[in-house]
């Protein structure tokens, strides 16, 4: 007798858990049916919600592809669809007429206007022009013209050549990986700096660490700008590179946090063992916070490759030098009439590989922000 | 008693530490030096140079000789209108748009922890995606989907029967929602930050809120609000700072002119174009330090009220 009456409760505190429509269905149906239905019906609905509220989100990203394989033309054109297309044309005796979507016989076909009239037009059927024309009786204004699929992948290319992309593009990888490999060893170092020894002023130094986070670029930049013009930095990677290797905050914070969480047993075997701080870094501490540092190296190579202001202000008068960012940001504001197709292709090119490293190692990015944000 | 004489008294004692302790505090700044030297070379030196900057007529091209002149740019900020006016612009967008940047990632992260969403995880893949696309390539793609004539949002709206939609980026009245949606793109982070927030409440206490016959809005009102408050302070912190920064998306929009009429004329931007275009590195420096004071100030004031409200569970 008990035993039925636990299992049944066990049944309702697991509503909502997976498994539960498989299990509920070895119940007695006409009392757990209606939960069953309603948990479906809210999880149909909670999804729903979700692909709308998502389709909204990344349709920019729809309109960029779309726009990037349109001619200026094809943009222009206030008729076309959303997709890249041209109006549909047929060469008929030597000549060129546009192609109308044409109501006959129940159905709508695509055919060439060929004469026109008031009342009634002659077309052309484009698969089949050797056919007497056809007559339709109506006003040919009325039809709608037809369009078809035309897409202008030269854009990419176009735009490839003329903000000389391959520089641009080369310039951002060496950038961005110089400073990740200044990031990831600066880092590393301070934090672990920070978690694994005791010395006076300890909490300060972190405080202030966090503070930086807090601080407002405007209040540096002036003298920072100024001594680098100075001594002749600007025009050059360095203001960009040579910082990466003296630790930034948030780094520093998310690899300390991790490092707290590795317990200290290995490390003092380490040290009994004879092995100084450095040798215990790099034997007992990395091994174990790979995934941590995957995450930071990640984290500065899409923010270099993202980062617009430091590479637009040290670099404005070395083109040859410059990033892609800043690269697309001067073709664009050059351009933003003239061929917005362009300028959407050079936009997908710049996004790409972000957004691919981001897709392979999402696992270790979206660890890394949550370490950052909660642990504080 | 001078150093030395401690030094002969207390042989392996320095700085009042054992000399075990000593040893690992010698270790420690060896491996906090970068940070250490990062620290004093780019921020703590710069800052100091820049208050100094203030007090002088310091110039880029220097026409008249270098002196200290007191507080005389401090009395031209509090008299120029320009300033004033770019600080009203700055406070305004930050109006408009500190609500969206706190609360819609965390409306995203309700929805995606639900328990009745499938596909949770490629969902909270896909929105946190835009985060990583470049700044430069995200505002270009967003003025695109914004144009009054062609973009998307008022093909939309014309087709649910808007018959007049604005142009967002061009039309003064509507310019801050046009920039509010530009950064959009922006919220992943917030998203993943109150994710894991969400994560963080006991469930008991969920159980506990529907056992005393509390619904779906009183258990959020008053079980995962106040949970989660911590996150929401830190959200709220960043998103001022940051807000208060706000300059980049104009700079790039209209070149930084402050188009439309005047609405996108931010502080920071002046700050910006005083340095770089009218070389006046002293008033810049001015502006500079005036924004970190009020940033300073709204933090400040900000973390006295954090008492009140936000719930550190740890805490006694």
């Amino acid at each position: 007798m008990a035993a039925p009456n636990r299992s049944a409760d066990a049944s309702r505190l697991t509503v909502g858990e997976p498994g539960l429509l498989a299990r509920l269905r070895g119940q007695s149906r006409p009392r757990v049916r209606p939960k069953a239905v309603r948990n479906a019906g809210r999880s149909f609905a909670m999804t729903f919600v979700a692909v709308v509220a998502l389709a909204a989100f990344l349709s920019p990203l729809l309109r960029s592809a779309t726009m990037s394989l349109k001619s200026p033309e094809q943009i222009a054109d206030v008729n076309s669809p959303l997709y890249p297309a041209s109006a549909a044309t047929l060469t008929y005796e030597g000549r060129d007429y546009d192609v109308y979507q044409v109501p006959i016989a129940g159905t709508t076909r695509d055919l060439a206007l060929i004469k026109k009239g008031r009342t009634s037009s002659q077309f052309a059927d484009p698969s089949d022009v050797a056919a007497p024309l056809i007559t339709w009786e109506g006003a040919w204004r009325t039809l709608q013209p037809a369009y078809k699929f035309d897409p202008h992948p030269e854009n990419f290319s176009n735009v490839w050549d003329q903000i000389d992309y391959p520089t641009l593009l080369r310039n951002t990888i060496l950038i961005a990986l110089i400073g990740t490999i200044g990031t990831v060893l600066s880092c590393t170092l301070v934090a672990y700096g920070f978690a694994r020894f005791r010395f006076p002023g300890r909490n300060v130094l972190f405080l202030l660490v966090i503070a930086t986070i807090f601080l407002p670029g405007a209040v540096t930049i002036i003298p920072t700008y100024t001594i680098f013009n100075k001594i002749g930095w600007v025009g050059t990677w360095l203001p960009l590179l040579v910082p990466a290797f003296f630790a930034n905050a948030y780094d520093v914070f998310l690899l300390r946090q991790y490092l707290l969480t590795i317990p200290r047993e290995m490390d003092e075997a380490a040290s009994i063992d004879g092995a100084g701080p450095f040798r215990t870094l790099v034997s007992v501490i990395l091994p174990q916070a790979w995934p941590v540092v995957i995450a930071v190296a990640i984290f500065h190579l899409v923010y270099s490759w993202n980062d617009f202001f430091q590479p637009l202000i040290y670099l404005s008068s070395t083109p040859d030098l410059q990033t892609v960012a800043v690269g697309l940001a001067r073709f664009s504001g050059a351009r933003v009439a003239s061929d917005p197709g362009l300028i959407q292709a050079g936009t997908l090119m710049t996004l790409a590989i972000p957004v691919l490293l981001f897709l392979v190692f999402q696992r270790f990015f979206v660890r890394g922000i949550v370490i950052t944000a909660v642990e504080k | 008693m001078t150093a030395s004489a401690v030094a002969r008294a207390a042989p392996h004692r320095r700085f009042g530490l054992s000399r075990l302790a000593w040893r690992e505090a010698r270790w420690a700044y060896v491996f906090l030096a970068p940070w250490i030297i990062g620290f004093l070379a780019f921020t703590l030196i710069p800052m100091i140079a820049t208050f100094i900057f203030t007090l002088t007529n310091i110039n880029l091209n220097q026409a008249e000789p270098l002196r200290f002149v007191g507080l005389d740019n401090y009395a031209r900020l509090l008299g120029d209108q320009q300033t004033w006016e770019s600080f009203t612009v700055t406070l305004k967008f930050a109006a408009v748009a500190l609500p969206v940047a706190v609360i819609l990632p965390f409306m995203v992260a309700l929805l995606l922890s639900s328990r009745y969403l499938r596909f949770a995880g490629a969902f909270r893949v896909l929105f946190f995606l835009p985060y990583v696309v470049p700044f430069v390539a995200g505002v270009l793609i967003w003025l695109s989907m914004l144009n009054g004539d062609s973009g998307w949002l008022n093909l939309f709206l014309q087709a649910i029967g808007v018959s007049n939609p604005p142009n967002w980026l061009q039309d003064p009245n509507f310019v801050y929602a046009g920039l509010v949606l530009v950064g959009i793109w922006g919220i992943g982070g917030g998203v993943i930050v109150y994710l894991a927030g969400l994560k963080g409440v006991p469930t008991e206490l969920y159980d506990a809120a529907r056992i005393d016959g509390a619904g779906w809005w009183a258990s959020l009102r008053h079980v995962t609000i106040p949970m989660i408050s911590p996150v929401i302070f830190y959200t709220l912190i960043l998103g001022i700072v940051d807000l208060l920064q706000y300059f980049l998306v104009p700079l790039v929009l209209y070149q930084g002119t402050g188009e439309p009429g005047g609405t996108t004329n931010f502080l920071n931007l002046y700050i910006y174009k005083s340095f770089f275009n009218y070389q006046d590195m002293s008033y810049g420096a001015t502006l500079a330090w005036f924004l970190f004071g009020v940033t300073l100030a709204i933090t400040l004031v900000l973390f006295g009220t954090a008492r009140r409200w936000v719930y550190y569970a740890g805490e006694r």
